[in-house]
Order: C-alpha cells, then structure tokens, then sequence
C-alpha cells in the first residue's frame, strides 16, 4: 500500500468535517467538526512527515494540538456564555448582523 | 525722492483707517483730519512734481520698490509703485481735485451725522485711486481698481436708508463686475502670454505675442475701461450713481474714477498699438457712448443726471481719442485733466444750488438763481464756457485738439469719427446751455411753491428752511465757494497753459508717444466749424428755454425725448435682454437640471438602490451562510492553484 | 514498529489495518455529523481520533499517537462531554435545515472541495517516501525533544503563552461577578407580593396528573396542562411533555369500559369533545 492513501483519508475527514461546520446548527456539534478538520490536518502532517523523513511535521501537528485545545476551551467558554445569555445553543440565533 | 511715493498712498489710507475705525471719538474733527490728509498728499505730490520738473524728460520715471507680494516661482507680483508723467498728471488731478472736494464736503455734508464715515470713505478712496495709477503691474493696478470700485460702492449707497440709493449702489457694484473679469481675465492672458504682468516687461514684449492673442488682451481692457468709465455697453449705472452725495458725484463720477478706464487705454497703449482692431472698436466705443450721453444729458431734468450725461459724453471723447493710437494718447489725458477742472466745478456748483434750494434737483423748479448766489453763478458759468468749448478757455483747447486728431485719423474713418465728434460738440453746447438757462435764468418757478417734501439729498435739512416750504435760495458757506473759485481758474486757465508751447505734449509724450496725423482739413477749418456748431447749439437751447418760460412740469415731449429721458432705454435693454434672457435660461436650465441630470442621478440612485436591496439578501445574518461562501472561496482558491500549476 | 514498516511500500499489515480502521474513520466522521444527538456526535469522533491515534502510531509518530489518546480523547472531548451535558438538549439538535438552500450549497461547496483536494494529491505524485525510521533511530521522542527545545523553541514559547491567555481568556468569559448581595427568600416573597405575580408558591409538577415525572406539566381542572409547573430549564429546552390528551383519552377509555359493563348503547360524548377542544 501507498502511504500517500492516509493523505486522501485526510482530505475526505476534512472535507466531512467542513460540510458538517455548514450544515450543523449546534454550535457544539459545529466545534466537533471543527475539531475533526484540525484531526485531519494533523494525519496530513504526520504522513507528511513520514515522507520526508524528518520530524518537522510531527513538531507542527504538535503544535496544532496545542493551538486546538487553546480553541476549544475559549470557544467552549464562549458556547456556554452564549447558552447562558441566549438560553440556545444554535449558532443561526446570533444572527444580529442581520436587517 | 522714490521713497516719497508710498507716502502718496500712505497718507489717504491712513486717514481712512483712523477714520473709520476710530469711531465717534473723532466726529468733532473727523472732516480736518481727513481733508487734511488729502492735502498732505497734494503737498507731496507737489513736491514729487518739482523733483521731476528738475530732470530731463527721459529720466522722469521714478520706481520704488516696497515689497515682493506673491512669491510663486514664475509667478511673481511685486508692489512697486511707477511714477512717471502720466502718473504724476493723475496724481496731481487726484490729490488736487481731491483736496479740493474734501473742503467742499466740510461745508456741504455739515448737517450730516455720518459726516466722520463719509470722509473715511473719501479718504479710502484717494488712497485706492493712487494705488491705481501708480501701480508698476498690473495686478497691483487691480487692486487699485477693485479698491476705487469699492469705495465708489460705499459712496453712491452712503445715504443707504433711501431704498433708491441702495440700489444705485448695487447696480454700479454689479455693472462694475463686468468690467472687472475683463480686467482679470486681461492680465491672466498677459500671464500666460508673456509670464508677467508688470508694464515694463509686457509692454517690451508686446511684438512677440501673436495678433490674436494681443487683440483678446486689449479688448478685455477695453471691457473693464468701459465698466470704470461708463462707456456703452456698461454705461447704465453712471446715472444712478447721481444718488450719493454731489462731492462723491463730483470727485469720483466726474473727475477722477470714472477717468480710470481712460487711463487703462493709455497705459497699455503699447498693446493697443499693435492691436488696430481693438483700437478701432475702441474709437466706435467712444463715439457712440459720446453721442449717447450727449443725448440722454439733453433730455434729462434732474441736474445732476443731465451732468452725468455730459460726464459720459466728455469720456467718450478721451476714448474715442485714446482708441487713435498716439495720435490722440496725449490729448485724451489733456482733455481728462481740463475735464476734472470744469466738470468737478460744475457739479460743485450744482451741489451749491441744491445746497440752497432744499436739496431739490429738478431744473424745472429753478430759474433766475444767479441774483440769489453770485459765486455760484459764476463758477459755474465759467465752467459752463469752458465745456462747451468757448475760445480761449480749457475745454476749448483740450477738445478741438481732439476733434483735430479724429480728422486726422485719415480715410473713411477720420471723417465719420470728425463728424461725430464736431456734433458731439453741438449737442454738448445744447444741453450745457439747456442746464444753465433753466438753473440761472428765466422766471423763479420755485416762488410760491413748496420744494421736493423731504429732503432727496438725505442730508438734514437745515432750520431755516423746512421741508414742504418755499426755498429760499441763499450762496453757500465759504467751504464750498472756496473750491469752486479755485476749480472755475483751473477751467478757464487750464486749456491755455497745457497748450502754451505745446508744454503738455512734450510733458507726456516720453510715456504716451506722439505723432501727429495728417489731417484732410485745415486747423482753422476744424477751429471754426467746432465753433459755428457750438454756437448753432447754444442758440437752439436758447430758442427753447431761453425765449420761452419753461414750462414747471416737463412736456409729454416726442418719442425721442421720452426715450432719452429713459436714458435711451439702456435699463429697459438690459432688462428685456439680459435680465429676461437670464431668467428664461435660467428657467430652462433648471428644467434641464430637472429632468435630465435630476433623472440621470435619481435613476443611478434608484438602480443602486433596487440593487442593493437584493444583494442585501446575501447579508443575512447567519453565520453559516457566511461561512460557505468562506469555504466556496476556499475551493475557488484551490481550484485556481491547481489549474495554475497545471499550465 | 520497526523501520521497514516506515518504508516506501508499507506491509500488508498495515494495509489491512488501514482499510478496515480507515473505514472506521470515515464512519465515525460521517455519524459526527450526521447523529442528531450532540453526546452521539462527541462518541463518534472519539472513536474517530481514537483511529487516527493508531495512525499516527503506524506512521512512527509514537509520541502524537499517545498524546492524541490521552490529551484529545482524554481531555478534550471530555471537555465537550461536560459542555454538552450543561447545555443540554436543545432546538439546535435538529437536522431540519432553516435557510433556504444551504444544505445543497454546503454539500455542493464539500463535494466540489473534496474533490478538488483528492485530485491535487493524485496529481501531485508522491512516490518517494523516505520513511521515518531514519529520523527516529534516537527514539521518537528524543527526535521531537529536540527539534522543540532548539529549532522550535520561540514557537514553542508562544504556544505556551498563547495557553495561559486561552485559560485566563475562558475564566473571563465564564466568570459572572456578582454585583449584589443575593436575595433572601423574605425578599423574594415580598417582591412578588408587591408584584401581584403567582403569590402562592409554583404549583409542583404533576398534580393533578396521572404521571408525576418533572418533565410532565400539572393539569389544571379544566384538563389544560399549565407548563408553570415544569423547571424552567426544561421549558427553555423546550421538553416539557403534554399528557393532557393521554388522560382525556384514558377516561374516554374507562368510560366505554364502564358503558360495556353497564350495557349502555348511546352516550353523548360532546362534553368530552369539547374539553378536547379547550386542551388544545
């Protein structure tokens, strides 16, 4: 087996995880998918990193991890500000941007 | 010496702002103050004058250099002041005329409790003429001209609180306007054409700019000479100007501001030399302005407009004789400074009348005043002889010399421009007889009778002689005769001196130039015809108004009359064509805007808007929708990658 | 996992592993998105990064494949557990799309991207992998130590930073200061006297009802459900059930069984209609 197949598994993970951001109105289920795409990237880094035969890209799938769990705990104190203030968790109910 | 040219100027200003600005403090002494500073002017501009005499006639121009105005790199405007001959006639004419009128106004505006506003102004209008006449560019010049315009505006509206004189004032202030962009559109050729504006350098390089361009500058010019000077087609505010107080009508609209455009012909006369078609529109000017004003001046009852007339006409003869090139230069400015002497005498004196008839100006209600005020009888004959031309007084030099230079223009032209100036002289001698029969002769129609109700001159009347009463003529106080002697010497002298030894010719010709045409008759030919007219013209008025009483109220009188009563419609003209015109297009264009620029802008506001409001459609608040474009971006982007690596 | 196993062509190993766990993956990705209930969405990307941990262990990277276990299904997705769990079941659950026409765009957006990304990868020809065994001879982790330490160390820096302002950054948002002393129960009596509002206590939740569970709203004596009876909390989530026509119907029930009994042919049943009428 080729190993650039985890490259294309990553690429349908992302794009699974990009189409559920836009049809998903839960913002947690929406913070989930985003997740999933972070996920994705780090596949892509670590087989990257396999190719090229260094550990570089296993430094920065690293560090998106970090960066990741940085996010989730703003946007999951965001989530549950918003439930707090709004009693709802679905993003199309801060819709205030519209006339 | 150079340096006592700004104290020309400095001395009048000076006067003006103390003036005016000094407030009620000064209203006791207020008129020495500024008459006394109109002296000192007069002293300095003496002494100026001798300075000049004790040089060569080469060497008579003085330049003083004050500052650099306007520094922008080719741009450059300097105040320097230019005396030289021509200058200095004005300057004498100015100062002197002007003293003369200021110790006129003492007495005159005696009653007037703005008497302290009035020589401010007086005084800012001294300052304001001298800058123009002795400025070194043209650009200096035109703040002289704006600064006399100015003043003349403040001066015809002094008594504001008649609606008639505010309106006088607004008109001259706008028919003056149009005289002015011609001004200012002339020296913005003169920039682009020679990159200056200072006379020396346009003036020395006038043979390199092309006719067309040098005919455009001299027309502009002659546009704004005919604003200044009341010439046709801006001549219709001089008359109306008649409603300021008689010394402004004296001093501004008589001898000096309205000579500013006669100045302007000759100053630039090196441009109107190399511009013949523009001279020849100039000649036309003068003729048609100088049988205009002769007519309406036949015509009209109020004394001073009959006088203004004649002002208008008497220009018409400086212009038509500086429209001749040097042939005339020299004698328009003659007949301008003999004209300041008879014309400001004149109008003192019928100032003089007015002051002892309660202000009233109708003619028609004078008669046989000359037992009643001797001095004003007399100046004001001797003024009367000098324009109409009587032999040996200074009008008849000064306009015979003119009639000459017309003939002597040559060909078609100096016949036609001859002839009119010779009937000019007939009719001058008509009116000015018409004026002086019905002031001075004949029954005293103002007996039993009372006077113009309140007080047309705006002035208070004094006690002894209310409104609504019979007047009692008396001769005015020793300010006002004091100036008008004086002036009735310069008229009858005036003539004889300049010409003696031809001294003025050679005074001014080092500036002006001089050639003498060749003229088809004889001086002596000219000499008499210009008499035999006078005389026809003198007799005919007397036929009229001095054998016959003269009738109280004005007879209905033939269309002529009645047109030139109307000032030959000048205001009718301007306001069917100009004023109508403009509403009409006005009018017009508003539709235009309406319509089509209206309905360009409201139409792209109304696309914009239906269009916006369905794009704003796209804008609806949710963040997902937002975020597939994000993403359909995204995919665009990779798209667009892709294809570029696959080319 | 020896090198050989890092190499260009990868055993059959772990070509089976990948196409059965790879499935797994894409299943468990699919079912995130697509399972209606939020904690079945959390399980399933769990399971989701529990696969890709064992990738990343198959393709040598020992320490992410560990720290994926522990630190994201371990920490993180027990992070959304506990949100999921405050914030409860909610309207947003549902799967019924509400702007128009932005389920196709979104899966027409997906599909074309997707397609577009798997096309770049094929295009790209990637056949020479190195294999990672080369770089981890000193271990894994001892390779990572030290790219981080020397190469990485500014970054390195930030991130941790970039952590703390995230911690401080989630107390802010969260923290609620009180700014007044709370309420004592007589305050709050008396508040609500001198509002005139329900003076008597809430009525308890499932009185006059034939099921007392919370969610369950107290029937009024007309038979109309008040929702007053139910926590406020379950009403914003909008799960209160409605028993009222279950108990109409179950006397409608008893009284057929009691006319059967008693033999009765004809009953007038409007009365009943018409408390129907009124529950609705």
């Amino acid at each position: 087996m080729n190993p650039v197949n985890y490259l294309y598994l990553a690429a349908l993970l992302f794009t699974i995880g990009a189409t559920g951001v836009l049809i998903r109105r839960n913002a947690i289920v929406v913070f989930m998918c985003i997740e999933l795409m972070l996920n994705a990237c780090n596949l892509a880094f670590v087989t990257f990193s396999r190719m090229h035969g260094n550990l570089d890209g296993q430094v920065i799938a690293f560090f998106t991890m970090v960066v990741a769990a940085a996010e989730v705990v703003v946007g999951l104190a965001i989530i549950v500000s918003l439930f707090r203030s709004r009693h709802s968790a679905s993003v199309d109910d801060a819709s205030l941007m519209k006339l | 010496m150079e340096n006592l040219i700004a104290l020309l100027i400095a001395a009048p200003l000076l006067g003006a702002a103390v003036l005016l600005v000094g407030g009620r403090r000064l209203d006791a002494v207020g008129h020495w103050i500024g008459t006394l500073l109109a002296a000192a002017s007069f002293v300095i501009a003496v002494v100026l004058f001798a300075g000049l005499l004790g040089r060569s006639g080469d060497d008579r121009t003085l330049i003083q250099h004050l500052f650099t105005w306007v520094p922008v790199e080719s741009f450059q405007a300097d105040v320097t002041f230019r005396l030289d001959q021509l200058s200095m006639t004005f300057v004498l004419l100015i100062t002197g005329v002007g003293s003369l009128i200021h110790l006129y106004s003492v007495g005159y505006m005696e009653h007037d409790e703005r008497r302290r506003r009035f020589f401010g102004y007086l005084n800012l209008f001294l300052a304001a003429m001298l800058l123009l006449v002795l400025a070194d560019n043209y650009l200096l010049l035109y703040v002289g001209w704006e600064g006399v315009g100015l003043a003349s505006y403040l001066l015809i509206g002094f008594w504001q609180h008649k609606p008639s004189a505010a309106t006088a004032a607004k008109k001259a202030f706008l028919v003056n306007r149009v005289g002015d962009m011609g001004l200012s559109i002339a020296i913005m050729l003169m920039f682009t054409t020679f990159g200056t504006f200072a006379f020396g350098p346009v003036f020395g390089h006038v043979t390199d700019a092309s006719q067309g361009k040098l005919t455009a500058i001299a027309l502009m010019l002659l546009l704004a000479a005919c604003g200044k000077s009341a010439q046709v087609p801006l001549q219709s505010w001089l008359g109306d100007a008649m409603e300021g107080p008689t010394p402004v009508s004296a001093l501004i609209h008589a001898a000096t501001m309205v000579t500013a455009g006669v100045y302007l012909v000759v100053r630039s006369g090196a441009i109107f030399n190399a511009a013949p078609d523009a001279q020849l529109v100039v000649t036309v000017v003068g003729a048609v302005t100088l049988l205009f004003g002769a007519i309406v001046g036949c015509a009209k009852d109020d004394i001073k407009k009959a006088l203004a007339g004649s002002t208008m006409s008497q220009i018409g003869y400086m212009v038509l004789a500086a429209g001749l090139g040097p042939i005339g230069y020299v004698y328009a400015i003659m007949h301008l400074v003999t004209h300041g002497f008879f014309k400001a005498g004149l109008f003192l004196g019928a100032g003089s009348v007015m002051h002892g008839m309660n202000d009233e100006v109708d003619m028609r209600k004078f008669g046989g005043l000359r037992k009643y005020m001797p001095i004003t009888y007399w100046t004001f004959g001797l003024g009367y002889l000098a324009i109409i031309g009587f032999p040996g007084l200074s009008g008849f030099f000064s306009k015979d010399k003119i009639i000459e230079s017309a003939f002597a223009k040559g060909g078609t032209e100096g016949w036609i421009l001859g002839a009119v100036t010779l009937i000019g002289a007939a009719v001058t001698a008509y009116y000015m007889t018409r004026v002086m029969l019905m002031t001075f002769f004949g029954e005293e129609r103002w007996k039993h009778r009372a006077t113009a109700g309140e007080s047309v001159d705006g002035h208070a009347a004094p006690a002894e002689h209310a409104a609504h009463a019979e007047p009692h003529p008396h001769e005015s106080p020793k300010t006002m005769t004091i100036p008008m002697i004086v002036l009735a010497f310069g008229s009858v002298f005036a003539g004889a001196l300049f010409t003696w030894g031809s001294s003025f010719l050679h005074w001014l010709e080092p500036v002006t130039g001089h050639q003498e045409g060749d003229s088809p008759l004889s001086t002596w030919t000219i000499t008499s015809a210009t008499f035999v007219l006078m005389l026809i013209g003198v007799g005919a008025a007397y036929a009229q108004y001095g054998r016959r009483p003269v009738p109280a109220v004005a007879p209905r009188g033939s269309l002529v009359t009645r047109a030139a009563r109307r000032d030959l419609l000048q205001d009718d003209f301007n306001h069917v064509v100009l004023v109508r015109g403009g509403e009409h297009l006005t009018r017009s264009l508003v539709y235009v805007d309406h319509t089509l620029v209206d309905g360009v802008v409201n139409g792209t506001a109304a696309s914009v808007g239906g269009l916006s409001g369905r794009l704003r459609r796209l804008q609806n608040g949710y963040a997902r929708s937002y975020a597939v474009s994000m993403f359909g971006g995204a995919a665009l982007l990779v798209a667009a990658t892709l294809l570029m690596r696959a080319v | 996992m020896s090198a050989q196993l890092a190499a260009y062509s990868t055993s059959t190993g772990e070509a089976f592993q990948f196409w059965v766990l790879g499935t797994v993956a894409v299943l468990g990705a699919l079912s995130t998105v697509f399972m209606k209930r939020a904690v079945h969405s959390a399980l399933s990307l769990a399971g989701t990064m529990i696969v890709l941990a064992v990738f990343y262990l198959a393709n040598g990277a020992y320490f992410l494949g560990i720290v994926q276990i522990v630190v994201y299904t371990g920490a993180i997705m027990m992070l959304f557990l506990f949100v999921v769990m405050l914030v409860g079941v909610t309207a947003a659950d549902s799967l019924k799309e509400t702007i128009k026409g932005q389920r196709w765009l979104a899966l027409l957006c997906g599909v074309g991207f997707g397609v577009l990304l798997l096309a770049g990868i094929a295009n790209a020809s990637l056949k020479d992998f190195e294999g990672i065994g080369q770089a981890n001879a000193n271990g894994n982790v001892e390779g990572l130590a030290a790219l981080i330490f020397t190469k990485y160390v500014f970054a390195f820096e930030i991130t941790g930073a970039l952590l703390i302002t995230a911690a401080v950054g989630a107390m802010v948002l969260t923290h609620r200061e009180r700014t007044e002393r709370a309420k004592t129960q007589r305050e709050l009596s008396e508040e609500r006297v001198r509002a005139g509002k329900h003076v008597p206590p809430l009525p308890a939740p499932g009185v006059y009802a034939r099921h007392n569970a919370v969610d369950v709203a107290g029937l009024l004596p007309d038979g109309t459900p008040s929702e007053l009876t139910v926590s406020k909390t379950l009403r914003d989530r909008g799960q209160v059930r409605d028993v009222s026509a279950e108990a109409l119907s179950d006397l409608r029930a008893l009284e057929q069984r009691a006319e059967e009994r008693l033999e009765r042919t004809e009953i007038d049943s409007a009365p009943f209609k018409r408390t129907e009428e009124a529950s609705k």
